[in-house]
């Protein structure tokens, strides 16, 4: 069967540029990009990508790739189609700003339901930013799909996916009807790299670009209107520790040192 | 219209006991029902798990709610919502605590959103608002780099809790209370999902997340050989092998030994961080540590501001020489 997929993925202050550069402005109580670090596309979303272009490979397909947010970089946001993904619709506007996950699934399911075809939903297990892990499994609930989370292998076939779902101590097999939708963990391995020719061709697909009434909503629905958690604050953790360094003439001397300054505070 | 009252912990039962995790939601739901001067009740879900009643008092539920139905033994995400909304709706607690697990990462979010509103995920922190009286949930945000104090606007005000975040209380098997059997009521052709194979990735030695010795290794181990090195200062000193995501990635380790934002939580006294780099996706799984030791040649490593004692240098030096020392001063 060829599959019809629709992924999400979010546009985050990218999660592995230095702690020391990460700064929040705790009145607006809000991020401060970190000067000269470009966005990237929150890294399990790129993995669902991943997901996806697997499945596509294996069976044909067609991607659809949706994202919701405001400056959207074109160069981050177009990274999923140069990867191999056919379509792209965005969600850009202001309303959109600010959301909780609630109101970000609704907005995500409501454009899923204009997209209309789809036999596989993917997200990211949770987004690099808030690290909630509430969007995928929201917009199931608002469309009445069954969901699988945190899965590391997706195979589709005969009208069901079979997910391997990432646990504690492993991973459980799970059968699961389509449509349905899946949520994509790390250890499902990287994503590929664009290639050239994928560049080329993303460069030529225009997306489609909705406001909130494109998809059926209220400005007051969605973003920070649509909120049903508030965020009371937002601050940085202190960091009190202070390192005592044991040194020594060579690096096996130190080890040495090290193990007598541990016996010394009886953590040996 | 019917109050919201009391606190409610969804606790998980594993191998016949109360979860660790159940421990600890009990142990801070005890805490913010008493501020609240309002009951403690704790819901438990499976198959054969109504022994487990008794267990959940003692560590400071006042009602027990027991949804046992042959069912319910796999955890399966349209199982567990529908009989988690059931007993909600039963019981209309104003608060209801989940553990950060696999199970309570499935179910919180999905069942949030069928009672029409957010869960507020991994939170480490939790109390009563004094003037709202609402539920302050403080979590990591950004990996870890922030934190975010949220409140619930909406009735019942749902969050997950991370794993060693609370403290449970010392159980008092003399505790009594009331239990409420509640009928699953499942009709199994709207289940979606089936789990047709469970596999675990046994890992040799002490767990992880028991260990009071972890040593943790990160990308600048280079291979699974360097691990083996790592595996023979464990052994010696009673503990774990953890490692940060790149040599699970890298298959050098399995991947059930992850620590961090997505993997384990580990809370040792002692903490060797070998040639990673301590970011803070990784320090997530680490707040607990009470040691914190770092091997990197970098100096400006992030590790160095989380750590208590370091060496600077290569770890294929250092820590061979450690390992040596350690081995004569435990002969000792
Ligand atoms: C959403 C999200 C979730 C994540 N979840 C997790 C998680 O749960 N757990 C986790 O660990 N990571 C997680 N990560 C990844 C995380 O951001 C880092 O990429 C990862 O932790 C880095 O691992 P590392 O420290 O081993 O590697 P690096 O950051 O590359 O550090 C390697 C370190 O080794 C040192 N080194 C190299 N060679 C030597 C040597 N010979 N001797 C001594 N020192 C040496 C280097 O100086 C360096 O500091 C997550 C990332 C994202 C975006």
């Amino acid at each position: 069967m060829t599959v019809n997929i629709i992924v999400c993925v979010k546009q985050v202050i990218d999660p592995e540029a230095p702690p020391s550069s990460f700064k929040v402005d705790e009145a607006s109580k809000k991020v401060v990009p970190p000067a000269g670090v470009p966005p990237v596309i929150s890294p399990f979303d790129e993995n669902a990508v991943e997901a996806a272009l697997r499945i596509k490979d294996a069976q044909g397909g067609k991607i659809t790739v949706l994202s919701m947010g405001v400056n959207l970089l074109r160069e981050v946001v177009k990274k999923p189609l140069s990867m191999g993904a056919d379509e792209l619709v965005l969600l850009e506007d202001e309303a959109f700003v600010g959301g909780d996950s609630w109101a970000n699934a609704l907005g995500l399911a409501m454009a899923i339901k204009k997209i209309g075809q789809y036999d596989l939903i993917l997200c990211g297990r949770q987004a690099a930013d808030w690290d909630d892990g509430q969007v995928g499994s929201g917009i199931a609930e608002m469309l009445g799909l069954p969901s699988v989370t945190l899965a590391r292998k997706i195979d589709v076939g005969d009208g069901k996916a079979v997910v391997e779902r990432v646990t504690a101590d492993g991973y459980e097999v799970i059968e699961v009807s389509l449509p349905a939708l899946i949520t994509v963990s790390n250890e499902l391995g990287e994503a590929r790299y664009p290639t050239i020719k994928g560049i080329m061709a993303a460069k030529k697909i225009e997306p489609a670009v909705w406001k909130p009434a494109d998809i059926g909503l209220e400005p007051a629905q969605i973003g920070a209107a649509g909120r049903k958690i508030s965020l009371e604050r937002l601050y940085q953790p202190v960091h009190e520790g202070k390192c005592e360094l044991i040194e020594g003439e060579s690096p096996e001397e130190a080890g040495v040192n090290l193990a007598l300054k541990l016996r010394e505070q009886k953590l040996l | 219209m019917t109050e919201y009252r009391g606190v409610m912990v969804h606790a998980e039962v594993a191998e016949g006991k109360l979860a660790a995790i159940a421990t600890e939601l009990l142990g801070c739901g005890r805490k913010l029902a008493d501020d609240l001067g309002e009951e403690l009740s704790a819901v438990i879900v499976g198959s054969g798990v109504s022994g487990s009643a008794q267990e959940a008092f003692a560590f400071g539920a006042d009602k027990v709610y027991v949804v046992n139905d042959a069912l319910l033994q796999d955890y399966r995400t349209d199982t567990h919502v529908a009989v988690m909304e059931k007993a909600v709706r039963q019981a209309m607690p104003s608060i209801l605590l989940l553990g950060q697990t696999s199970i309570g990462r499935d179910l919180a979010p999905r069942l949030a959103f069928r009672l029409e509103t957010a869960a507020t995920m991994d939170c480490i922190e939790l109390a009563i608002d004094s003037s709202s009286k609402r539920l302050l949930c403080t979590k990591p945000v950004y990996g870890g780099n922030a934190r975010a104090a949220f409140i619930s606007e909406v009735e019942p005000q749902i969050a997950t809790v991370r794993a060693k975040a609370m403290t449970p209380l010392e159980p008092d098997s003399s505790r009594k209370g009331e239990v409420v059997a509640i009928e699953a009521g499942l009709d199994p052709s709207a289940v979606r999902t089936k789990v047709t194979e469970k596999v675990k990735q046994e890992v040799e030695g002490i767990s992880l997340e028991a260990a009071n010795v972890v040593i943790g290794g990160g990308r600048g181990i280079g291979g699974a050989d360097g691990f083996k090195q790592l595996e023979e200062l464990a052994g010696m000193l009673k503990g774990a092998v953890g490692a940060s995501r790149p040599p699970c990635d890298n298959g050098w380790v399995p991947d059930v030994v992850q620590i961090g934002l997505t993997g384990k939580i580990v809370a040792p006294d002692l903490y060797l961080a070998v040639a990673l780099s301590g970011s803070s996706q990784h320090m997530a799984g680490c707040s607990g540590c009470k040691n914190i030791v770092a091997i990197n040649k970098d100096p400006e490593a992030n590790i160095f501001r989380e750590a208590r004692f370091g060496v600077v240098g290569d770890w294929k030096k250092v820590l061979p020489a450690f390992t040596e020392k350690v081995r004569e001063l435990l002969a000792e």
